[in-house]
């Protein structure tokens, strides 16, 4: 979109609105909304341009911290406002916070849908693992076994994985990132507002009433550089304190090795998240701890149409094949007959 | 049968032309045909044709398609048996007939299930080669019907159409399959020669529709002409009919359907208010050919989104809604059942918006292809929460029009969702539609606000309660909406108990409001009559005519009928109350009935019809009848 009038320099305080944060006391969601809110300014995009779009959950309050457009929705429905907002107004920036529950659980068909269209929509997905706003049960994405306060004798449920859904659907974007490594999230949501199509990132968010520490082993001082694994394109799959570990490929599964006694970088994995087809990622999204370091990063971001384009080509398309349509016209519908 | 033969006989009878034999021609005020065949046997494009034609000699015209919810049902199964209904007369028609005075019928099946509906004395045209034993059985005929005297009520008609047409097309070089495919065209030009119409409508359509591949064209052609000069040949037709002109307001007519005026309604709505117009829907019968038509019009900045779910289909268009534009659904109540949720934060969020329901009958799968009007309450009163909605209903399938238009009036003026509820009767059949003059349409401009200085509050309102619409884009206007309750003015989340109870009155009386904005309720027939028949919806036709048969036999009636169901015109209660006794038929089990007893206390008597079918004229005539001498 070109732009003819200066945008105005604004920063992080200008997209703060005069709402009270009514988020618990050490909740991950603080540490995200601020390097959202530092983010947008460095977008160049006008404040009333952007709209924030949420469903329902903790996460979903985030609109009302926002001095933009926004939009706090039902129960898991946000993507398909946001792709009824970015259908009818293509000019405008569409934001859509959501949660696991919201996301995978309740609107996990929107999900999907949204993600195969490539409607340019940035979807920042906060993965803690519970359902907090209703204080406690299990989510989509508990780990088997979670005992919470609707599964007593742990859960029997198999958890989901938030960017093998979005991969399986084809997502041209996605990326996971963490509430706490305040950089690394500000640059992969820098990226994410970048792309044009549907941008999903994972945000592991910790809940520290109901899930304390759940990413713990991504997070702490002495375990992320072990648990954790930076994405960078073009580069080998390196992790650890001293990058000495990496991923090698053995058949068609990855391993961890670690540098010397004959393994060199170059038989490492190296990243491509450009690559035509998602194997890879679909790999690296399949790395869990503890076997394996997470990946954070971008995974995957390649191009494809955009949903809104090709509605907007299709409309222009027939305009020019029967003109604009006006209502005179829209009357004369064949087979007319004249009474007299 | 109630066609009076006016007949002016063979000596005042103009032939057509290229007609050679000299058969008398007999006048009727109307005539009712029904074709009815194999799903696959082309018995709504018959219909259609014949109907296009009688609208172009200038009939008024009322049509009803009757299909199975099975796409292809077994051939020859009752199951399978499609059928459409057409009603041309020289006088204003309001309904596609009770029964038929002609029965075209194109297997054992069709025969079967139509013939109850056949006028005594009337016509039963028969392809006589499907009445082979296989198909017989299929029918569950012990007997053939057209051996054993069952149809000795009936002048019987039994043509060999299947050896004629291969016959007539042979050397077109198509294969059998193909060629028994224009069955419904020699059948077509049999009704035509026989109530005396033009061929070229329909030749010229079938140039056009099959242009690409001649050898069909000439096939079906050769068929409809062969139909045709069957009847003029063959001397087992001794009189042709002939249905005059009608007296139609002057103007410039279309065939319409339902769903395809609600469609051109709402473009028109979206057009006048210079904006695009967004349709979300997900697929559903009967009101999936409101997205097939609207997603022809690109070109009228229309915008159709064939959305994943019915959820998604409402809540896209309630984003295009916050976005600006003119957002819309359309669905049939199980649909309408999954949009609830997103129905109550539309009425939160205080956004205009327009859902169609086209009702069919329930509950839940229920009779997809069948009409009923038994989501009434659902609209008025199927969510969560006090959350009111206002809900508008089309009487006529040209009407529909009319009232997708005053939807978005409704909708824009007041900041809210409005329901308008069509059903599958009205979807499907066709009246002619009289081209509206621009000057009748109304001004839908609407004014967004722009900064001002002042602070902006998202929940003030006008003069009617409505609050704002400040869309995205706008500078200095940025704001948050959302499902919580609104504290008033701000629009900030807010818990307080006296808030809450203020915004739930405000809503509502927002909404009550618009009964001042709406026409009142007439009364057609007799003001100082006793019985008042009261309707809405699509019994307008049967409710109409009916009041009228019973007035020409001397007796006193009147019948109303309401378009707007909540709220309810304002002086709707006065009008109920002018009368001794008021009687509501509806397709549901009474919803209008409470609805009408619960609000102004009237002893309000139901007659009520669940059968997935419209009400006949005489039903309600019957009724009436049996009221006034009760």
């Amino acid at each position: 979109m070109s732009v003819d009038v200066a945008v105005e320099q604004l920063t992080a305080k200008d997209f703060a609105s005069d709402q009270d944060i009514r988020w618990c006391p050490g909740c991950g969601d603080y540490a995200i909304l601020a390097q959202v809110k530092k983010v947008l300014p460095e977008l160049g995009i006008p404040r009333e341009k952007i709209v924030f779009v949420s469903g329902i959950g903790c996460s979903s309050r985030f609109p009302y911290y926002v001095e933009s457009y926004g939009f706090h929705s039902i129960h898991g429905r946000a993507l398909a406002v946001a792709t009824g907002v970015k259908a009818a107004r293509p000019d405008l920036n569409v934001w859509v916070v959501t949660g696991d529950g919201d996301g995978l659980s309740i609107g996990g068909n929107h999900l999907l849908h949204a993600i195969r269209r490539n409607v340019d929509i940035n979807v920042l997905l906060f993965n803690n693992r519970i359902y907090g706003l209703t204080k406690g049960q299990y989510s989509p994405t508990s780990e088997l076994g979670k005992k919470t306060k609707s599964t007593p004798a742990g859960s029997i449920d198999f958890p989901l994985h938030p960017l093998s859904v979005a991969l399986a659907a084809e997502a041209t974007f996605v990326a996971r990132s963490h509430d706490v490594n305040i950089k690394h999230l500000g640059e992969v949501l820098k990226r994410a507002a970048a792309h044009k199509g549907t941008s999903f990132v994972e945000i592991y968010q910790n809940c520290n009433i109901f899930n304390d520490k759940a990413f713990e082993y991504a997070t702490g001082k002495d375990t992320k550089a072990d648990a954790t694994l930076i994405l960078e394109h073009g580069k080998p799959l390196l992790f650890g304190a001293d990058k000495k570990k990496g991923i090698r490929l053995n058949g068609l599964n990855p391993e961890v090795v670690t540098l010397g006694d004959g393994i060199k970088e170059d038989d490492l994995l190296f990243h491509d998240e450009r690559a035509h087809e998602p194997t890879l990622a679909h790999m690296l999204a399949r790395l869990y701890h503890p076997e394996f370091p997470e990946p954070i990063g971008v995974f995957r971001a390649v191009e494809k149409p955009t949903y809104e384009e090709m509605l907007d080509q299709q409309v222009k398309a027939a305009k020019e094949a029967k003109g604009v349509g006006e209502i005179a016209a829209l009357f004369e519908r064949g087979d007319v007959w004249t009474v007299d | 049968m109630s066609s009076s033969e006016t007949g002016t006989g063979a000596g005042t009878a103009t032939p057509t032309a290229g007609s050679t034999r000299q058969v008398p021609v007999k006048e009727l005020d109307h005539v009712v045909v029904r074709f009815a065949g194999d799903s696959g046997d082309g018995m709504q494009l018959a219909g259609t044709q014949l109907t296009n034609t009688s609208a172009a000699v200038g009939n008024d015209i009322s049509t009803l398609p009757d299909f199975p919810a099975e796409i292809r049902a077994p051939a020859g199964s009752l199951a399978g048996v499609s059928g459409f209904q057409l009603n041309f007369s020289e006088r204003m028609v309001h309904t596609p007939g009770d029964g038929c005075d002609v029965l075209v019928a194109m297997n054992p099946a069709a025969l079967k299930t139509n013939i109850a509906d056949l006028a005594e004395g009337g016509t039963v045209i028969v392809n006589v080669d499907a009445f082979t034993k296989n198909n017989l059985q299929k029918a569950g005929c012990d007997e053939n019907p057209l051996e054993d005297g069952s149809l000795s009520k009936y002048a019987v008609y039994k043509v060999q159409i299947e050896k004629l047409i291969t016959e007539a097309t042979k050397d077109t070089g198509l294969g059998n399959k193909a060629i028994l495919r224009t069955k419904n065209f020699f059948a077509l030009g049999l009704v035509y020669w026989l109530y005396d119409r033009p061929l070229d409508t329909t030749e010229g359509w079938i140039s056009t529709k099959f242009a690409k591949v001649p050898a069909v064209a000439e096939a079906n052609l050769r068929a409809l002409r062969a139909g045709f000069y069957y009847g003029e040949t063959t001397e087992a037709f001794q009189t042709r009919y002939r249905v005059n002109r009608a007296v139609i307001p002057p103007g410039r007519y279309c065939k319409l359907t339902g769903n395809e005026a609600v469609a051109m309604g709402m473009i028109t709505a979206a057009k006048l208010a210079k904006k695009t117009l967004f349709y979300g829907s997900y697929p559903i019968t009967p009101a999936s050919d409101i997205l097939h038509e609207l997603s022809k019009h690109a070109n009228y900045d229309v915008k159709t989104f064939q959305a994943e779910d019915e959820i998604a289909a409402v809540t896209s268009a309630l984003g295009a809604a916050f976005a600006g534009e003119f957002a819309s659904t359309g669905t049939s109540g199980p649909g309408v059942a999954l949009k609830g949720e997103a129905l109550g934060l539309a009425v939160m969020t205080e956004l205009p918006m327009v859902i169609v329901n086209v009702q069919r009958g329930g509950p839940s799968t229920g009779l997809p292809t069948k009409t009923e009007q038994a989501d009434l309450m659902q609209a008025v009163y199927g969510r969560n929460g006090e959350c009111p909605i206002p809900v508008i209903a089309a009487a006529t399938p040209g009407d529909c029009f009319w009232m997708a238009i005053e939807a978005f009036r409704i909708a824009a003026k007041y900041m809210t969702p409005v329901m308008f509820l069509t059903d599958g009767y009205l979807a499907n059949g066709a009246e002619p539609w009289r081209l509206p003059e621009m000057s009748e349409l109304p001004d839908l401009t609407v004014n967004h606000p722009q900064a001002n200085g002042k602070e902006f509050l998202p929940y003030d309102r006008d003069e009617v309660n409505a609050r704002p619409w400040a869309v995205p884009g706008t500078k200095g206007l940025e704001h948050r909406i959302g499902g919580l309750e609104k504290a008033n003015l701000t629009g900030n989340v807010s818990y307080d108990p006296e808030n809450h109870e203020s915004m739930v009155r405000l809503r509502a009386a927002k909404v009550d409001g618009i009964a001042k904005d709406v026409p009142p309720v007439e009364i057609h027939g007799d003001v100082d009559a006793d019985l008042l028949v009261l309707g809405w919806g699509s019994t307008y036709g049967a409710i109409v005519s009916a009041v009228d048969q019973v007035r020409e036999t001397g007796k006193k009636v009147a019948s109303a009928h309401i378009k707007y169901l909540h709220p309810f015109p304002s002086n709707l209660g006065d009008v109920l109350r002018s009368f001794k006794r008021v009687v509501i038929p509806e397709m549901n089990m009474g919803q209008l009935l409470v609805m009408i007893r619960s609000r102004y206390l009237i002893d309000a008597i139901g007659f009520n019809k669940i059968q997935g079918k419209p009400f006949r004229i005489q039903e309600v005539v019957d009724k009436i009848e049996e009221l006034l001498e009760g």
